[in-house]
């Protein structure tokens, strides 16, 4: 099993969970993240005075899948997730050793 | 203002209801003006001092409201002495004025002219809050606000406005509280900052406001407000002049707003909200003494020049290093010498009084009494306030400790804090920015 990481923009979400929807995933986790890649942040200015924001908001989402589906939905979050502009995010997939269920105590590819 | 004694003096005193009620909500109106600008500062600052900047600006409310029923009303309005100060016994607890006495060529109840008054007298103190944002220990500032009400507030109001006040004359025209109200309020913030210094990190850290929306808020009450402040400054509306008024604020207000943010595109490339709630301040603060004695293309005039003076003028603080938080200096101070001078320039000679300014054919007299108004009561206020804050800091102590600052004055100070952001969830929706929410359980909480 593979744990699907994305940093996206925040506005791709709603894009991102139909594109996952209609791929098949049946659950997702998604919280709130803040960070900078390499356009570091943007400036604000208050009367006058400017802020240089470094961290700019993101959102993650977390999906977990079995090994043979990771690349196919790694491209389907891309193609999501893209705008083609600077700070569009990252993916990534990390191996995962074990699953379970909470409710029913399942293992594995059961419990996704 | 205290004019209308001398334009109406000929006419014997009768009540009027029309007047009377009128400017009973005018008065309503001006009391708005302080939860207001409590608004427009508390939104300015960070998350961790907003109640603080909130209770500067509410508690005069309640301390500037008592001494002024208890003697301040006397002191600036009472029988002159010296041309400094005013005082009538009757006058001290408002007890011994009938509910329907009426000065020589007033229409209005003095009990009515002493409430209006009332109000100014609540906003000014708060005005100066602005400048000592984050920092001061409540305590000190009730002290502060009670002394500084008493030696500055009610001298320089008999000053400008009482019968028999130096300045007042002199032929100094202070409509609304440009010079009595905002120079004084800006002068005297800047007396007290240079006395207890910049805040913890100025310069380094970066202090956001928390809440531009609050700010908005805060500016439009001060906006409505502004009309009793104002309209209301002639007591009055049987020749027309209080509508004068409510017109010049409004388009001094709108060309101010507009010159504030072209300057702003100009110089920093956006159009920002703070820019369009710190315009709109500045103008009203420009028209207060002028909005009288000009037209509304002269209000125009003082708006846009007032605007762009002020947008200028908020970043001295960074080339000099002193830390007024929230611009009391460059919007108050700044904006209340440019439509006291202004009027000297812009004064038509037909509204309020008979005064022209230099471009409707007066000369330059008119000028050098604005100017001999303007820096009486800059001078005045600033060296008496610094007094006052010095006095205060050498014996109660100003300022909080370092530790409290860093921390948010809100907690020492206060015992709370604005914003809940604690819950299982809680704290990550409430920082929502993205669009969608992730969690409806986690709104749930939160709310």
């Amino acid at each position: 099993m593979k744990l699907i990481t994305a940093i996206v923009k925040p506005h791709k979400l709603d894009e991102i969970k139909e594109a996952l929807q209609a791929f098949g995933v049946q659950g997702l986790t998604v919280s709130e993240a803040s960070g900078y890649g390499r356009q570091r942040g943007h400036t604000e200015v208050y009367r006058g005075a400017e802020y240089q924001v470094d961290l700019v908001p993101k959102i993650r989402i977390e999906v977990l899948v079995e090994d043979s589906d990771a690349e196919e939905l790694i491209r389907v979050v891309v193609s999501a997730a893209s705008t083609g502009k600077i700070g569009d995010g990252k993916v990534w997939s990390v191996p995962v050793d074990s699953v379970v269920r909470v409710r029913t105590g399942e293992r594995g590819a059961d419990a996704l | 203002m205290a004019s209308a004694i001398t334009t109406l003096a000929a006419d014997a005193p009768t009540l009027s209801a029309a007047n009377t009620g009128f400017m009973l909500i005018c008065s309503a109106l001006v009391m708005l003006m302080t939860p207001g600008l409590a608004f427009f500062y508390g939104g300015m600052v960070r998350v961790k001092s907003s109640l603080n900047m909130l209770m500067m600006s509410f508690i005069s409310l309640g301390i500037v409201t008592i001494l002024w029923v208890l003697y301040g009303f006397s002191l600036a309005f009472g029988t002159d002495s010296g041309s400094l100060i005013g005082w009538n016994s009757d006058y001290v607890g408002l007890s011994g004025i009938g509910i329907t006495e009426l000065w020589d060529g007033y229409t209005i109840p003095v009990y009515v002219f002493a409430v209006f008054q009332l109000m100014f007298a609540v906003i000014t103190p708060a005005l100066i809050s602005g400048a000592l944002a984050d920092r001061v220990k409540f305590s000190a500032w009730i002290l502060f606000t009670a002394l500084w009400v008493t030696v500055v507030y009610f001298p320089v109001a008999h000053w400008v406005w009482g019968a028999g006040g130096w300045l007042f004359e002199m032929g100094v025209i202070d409509f609304a509280g440009g010079t009595a109200v905002h120079i004084n309020a800006g002068a005297a913030a800047l007396g007290v900052i240079l006395v207890i210094g910049k805040r913890v990190g100025f310069k380094k850290d970066p202090m956001r406001p928390h809440s531009l929306p609050l700010v908005m808020l805060g500016a439009g009450l001060l906006w409505f407000g502004w009309f009793g402040f104002n309209a209301g400054s002639w007591l009055g509306n049987d020749d027309g002049v209080g509508a004068v008024m409510f017109v010049n604020t409004q388009v001094a207000t709108a060309a101010a707003m507009l010159a504030w943010l072209a300057y702003e595109k100009l110089r920093h490339g956006s159009f920002t909200t703070l820019g369009a709630a710190s315009g709109a301040v500045a103008g009203l603060v420009a028209i207060t003494p002028a909005g009288g004695a000009v037209s509304p293309l002269g209000a125009i005039a003082v708006g846009a020049i007032a605007g762009v003076l002020c947008a200028m003028a908020v970043g001295l603080k960074y080339k000099f290093g002193y830390d007024d938080s929230l611009d009391v200096v460059g919007v108050h101070l700044v904006g209340g010498v440019a439509g006291s001078l202004l009027v000297g320039l812009f004064a038509t000679g037909g509204v309020q009084s008979d005064v022209a300014g230099l471009f409707y054919g007066g000369g330059l007299e008119q000028l050098g009494k604005q100017a001999v108004g303007v820096f009486s009561v800059l001078a005045y206020s600033l060296v008496a306030s610094a007094v006052l804050a010095f006095l205060l800091d050498k014996t109660i102590g100003m300022r909080v400790s370092e530790d409290d600052e860093v921390a948010g004055i809100d907690q020492i100070e206060h015992a709370e804090t604005a914003y809940d952001f604690s819950g299982a969830g809680g704290g990550a929706a409430a920082r929502s920015t993205a669009a969608p929410t992730p969690s409806a359980a986690s709104k749930k909480v939160d709310a």
